[in-house]
């Protein structure tokens, strides 16, 4: 199954390396990760997605993160209404002849034109993973050229009183 | 104006400093009396400011002895081992201590010299990425960007070592670092902020009443004491609870004379070579009370097959170890001797174990460990512990390597005193016991400190022997001599049809004309009565000594739990 870790580490050199290193250890498969500064000066925060197999080996991989000195806080926020947000850059081959088909499925996931040539097309689409999949899937008739994907980066919701379905993918 | 112009000749004295001499300055602080290293280049700084402003440092004779021999300091006198090496192959030799000690959560800090600053990731001479080498096998790691951080680093290296589950600190230190002018004016005996380090010592009240009512009702507890009953110094709390509740106990290797060897509810050891008594009891127990111990499989064999009908409570200091390989039924965070002192201050109906201690001392009597000595065939092994046994009165400190020697040890060497055990349990390293003796005897020179060393292991650190020559420390190495790589035959002749693909050892030094070139006493014994004799010698003297005992070369461990089978399916429970 599919987890959402996020971690508050104290943002010295090698941190990231001291947390996939831990993971590669215990044999964890990381989906993606994101890191970037957060609010307060000297700490970051990683953002990952991972696979794990049961309860057991998610609730032992928290206690393992937290063992690191340099990790303060470590949340698995899967269960939690939260916000989650990854961005893509897909470089689609457009021909003339389906610009103006491609650019109708587009408008509908707010993706935006970030490079252009004759040929082809750069979008750039933000959304949670299952909106950017979808994105891609409706893309790849057409001829995916390149792709990069940013990773997931999430935190839980003000409000946790109403739990949100991620049914919409838009 | 007096005190105007002490000030500044404090300040004027404050500027000479280096930052290899505030690295001393610092050590010395924590209480550090011992160093075990060797120097090198990226060293030198470090060592002219020892050279300057002396601790006392055990030159060993490779960098592996150096830190074995810190973890038997450690194990034996509960305080943090310090080690330093050179950058490059210094580091890199001591990566197997380091790993053994983090398995065995032994407190250390490790230094090691980098290369310059300037040239880090140059592939310089004598350059390792020792920080990167040693991240998984270390608490933590540290590497000295400036110079003013030094102090509190050092402070929190030794701070994490000892506190909550030890383990291994390793701070790395540019050689420009060390000669750098330390110019800091920050409080040096400012407390420690670790806001990702916070162990939990005190046990959850409410785990504890749930622990006191899974106890209270059960018909076979059983206590299961790790290594944690021992770094908590908890063996007196352990003794009265285990008493007063009448449960009886069984220990993991590393935890040995958590209780007395001879004790009556003391059931031996338990796991792969464990008495069939306390594995059965394992299978057959409906609660068990982990303290301190990480279910190793070692120890538990098959998991299907661990402890079936038993709630499990666990207390730990590390909780991470908590349902890591077996479900929980109350997980206990804390300290073992302030959760033990919890358990003893709440009053609570003992449970009624008469029919099961009854059912136990029968197996206990019955299924005893035992061997068939045979004067014909030699030195049994297991004889050879029994006779260390008998003329140390199960006092003495006892280090061993891994494999057979250990095992034997562990089963007849009944220990009446904590803290005398030093072996390496989970790395399982073999050269290991020998320079651990070493540093167990500097840290106990009064005690009598014995290494149960086998005759391949031994030759992997053998080169320390110069240390019992320069210190004249009265270590009795008893290397148990079967001329093989005996765990490994042993296997080989269990699970590989006696195919003895390079374990059996022909060709081998004269151990005592070896022992006679470090100027050590050197004994060779081949039959019990010479044993007997000889034994009593060596050990009634205060000088070092070695004894090559010829034991029976095919000689196996036994009871055994093969790997892949459940604690329920021993083998050799009658010792053949």
């Amino acid at each position: 199954m599919k987890r959402i870790i996020t971690t508050t580490v104290i943002n010295q050199s090698g941190v990231l390396n001291r947390v996939t290193g831990l993971l590669m250890k215990r044999q964890f498969n990381i989906e993606s990760i994101s890191v970037g500064h957060t609010e307060q000066p000297g700490m970051s925060k990683m953002t990952f997605v991972v696979n794990v197999e049961d309860e057991r080996k998610i609730e032992q991989l928290l206690k393992q993160l937290q063992k690191q000195i340099d990790v303060i806080k470590v949340n698995d926020i899967t269960d939690k209404a939260m916000v989650m947000r990854e961005l893509a850059l897909v470089k689609v081959a457009t021909i003339p002849a389906v610009r103006s088909e491609i650019y109708s499925i587009v408008e509908p996931f707010r993706a935006t034109v970030i490079d252009m040539s004759k040929s082809a097309t750069t979008f750039q689409v933000t959304g949670d993973p299952e909106k950017i999949e979808a994105f891609i899937d409706l893309m790849k008739p057409y001829g995916i050229k390149e792709l990069t994907r940013t990773g997931v980066s999430a935190f839980v919701r003000e409000n946790q009183k109403v739990p949100t379905n991620h049914v919409s993918i838009l | 104006m007096e005190v105007n112009v002490k000030a500044k000749e404090s300040t004027n004295k404050e500027q000479t400093r280096s930052g290899a001499d505030v690295l001393i300055q610092s050590l010395k602080k924590q209480g550090v009396d011992i160093i075990f290293g060797y120097p090198g280049g990226a060293v030198l700084p470090i060592y002219d400011a020892l050279y300057k402003n002396p601790i006392r440092h055990v030159l060993a004779r490779h960098e592996q002895g150096a830190i074995h021999a810190a973890e038997g300091y450690a194990r034996v006198s509960g305080k943090t081992g310090v080690v330093i090496a050179t950058s490059g192959p210094g580091a890199t030799n001591l990566v197997t201590g380091i790993a053994d000690a983090m398995l065995d959560s032994l407190p250390l800090v490790v230094f090691t010299g980098q290369v310059a600053s300037s040239v880090i990731g140059t592939d310089a001479f004598q350059e390792a990425d020792i920080i990167g080498i040693t991240q998984p096998i270390t608490k933590h790691n540290y590497q000295v960007k400036n110079v003013e951080d030094l102090p509190r680093i050092v402070k929190e290296a030794f701070y994490i070592a000892s506190t909550g589950r030890p383990g291994p600190v390793l701070v790395d230190i540019p050689k420009d670092i060390s000669t750098q002018m330390f110019l800091s004016v920050t409080d040096e005996n400012e407390g420690i902020h670790l806001p990702g380090y916070q162990p939990t010592k005190n046990p959850n009240y409410l785990q504890i009443q749930k622990a006191i009512k899974v106890i209270s009702n059960s018909k076979k507890p059983l206590i299961l004491g790790g290594a944690g009953i021992l770094t908590a110094k908890a063996t007196r709390e352990l003794k009265e609870f285990v008493e007063r509740h009448q449960i009886p106990i069984t220990n993991t290797l590393l935890g040995l004379g958590g209780i007395d060897g001879d004790h009556p509810l003391f059931l031996g050891m338990a796991g792969m070579h464990g008495t069939y008594t306390a594995n059965t009891a394992i299978c057959d127990c409906d609660v068990l009370i982990n303290i301190g111990a990480r279910f190793d499989d070692r120890l538990t064999g098959n998991l299907a097959h661990f402890a079936p009908n038993a709630k499990v409570v666990h207390i730990d200091i590390d909780p991470a170890e908590i349902g890591k390989n077996v479900p929980t039924a109350v997980p206990i965070v804390a300290d073992a001797k302030e959760a033990l002192r919890e358990l003893l201050d709440q009053s609570f109906d003992s449970p009624d174990t008469v029919d099961w201690l009854t059912s136990l001392n029968v197996n206990k009597k019955e299924y005893a460990l035992r061997y068939k000595a045979d004067k014909e065939k030699g030195i049994l092994p297991q004889q050879a512990v029994e006779l260390i046994h008998r003329l140390t009165n199960g006092d003495a400190v006892v280090t061993t390597d891994v494999g057979q020697h250990q095992m034997w040890t562990a089963q007849y060497y009944r220990f009446n005193n904590p803290h005398n055990w030093v072996t390496s349990g989970g790395l399982g390293t073999m050269g290991f016991g020998f320079p651990a003796a070493i540093g167990a005897q500097l840290a106990k020179p009064h005690e009598r400190v014995v290494a149960v060393v086998g005759d391949a292991g031994f030759q992997m650190t053998l080169q320390e022997l110069s240390l019992l020559q320069e210190f004249r420390l009265p270590v009795k190495v008893v290397i148990l001599n079967n001329q093989s790589l005996g765990m490994v035959r042993q296997w080989q002749q269990t699970f590989y049809e006696e195919r003895y693909s390079q374990s059996l050892v022909h060709v081998q030094p004269d151990f005592v004309k070896l022992a006679q070139a470090y100027e050590i006493q050197g004994y060779k014994v081949e039959t019990m009565e010479e044993a007997e004799k000889v034994f009593a010698e060596a050990f009634s003297t205060n000088e070092p000594a070695l004894i090559d005992c010829r034991v029976v070369q095919l000689e196996n461990v036994y009871p055994m739990v093969a790997p892949g089978k459940g604690l329920n399916e021993m083998i050799g429970v009658r010792g053949e």
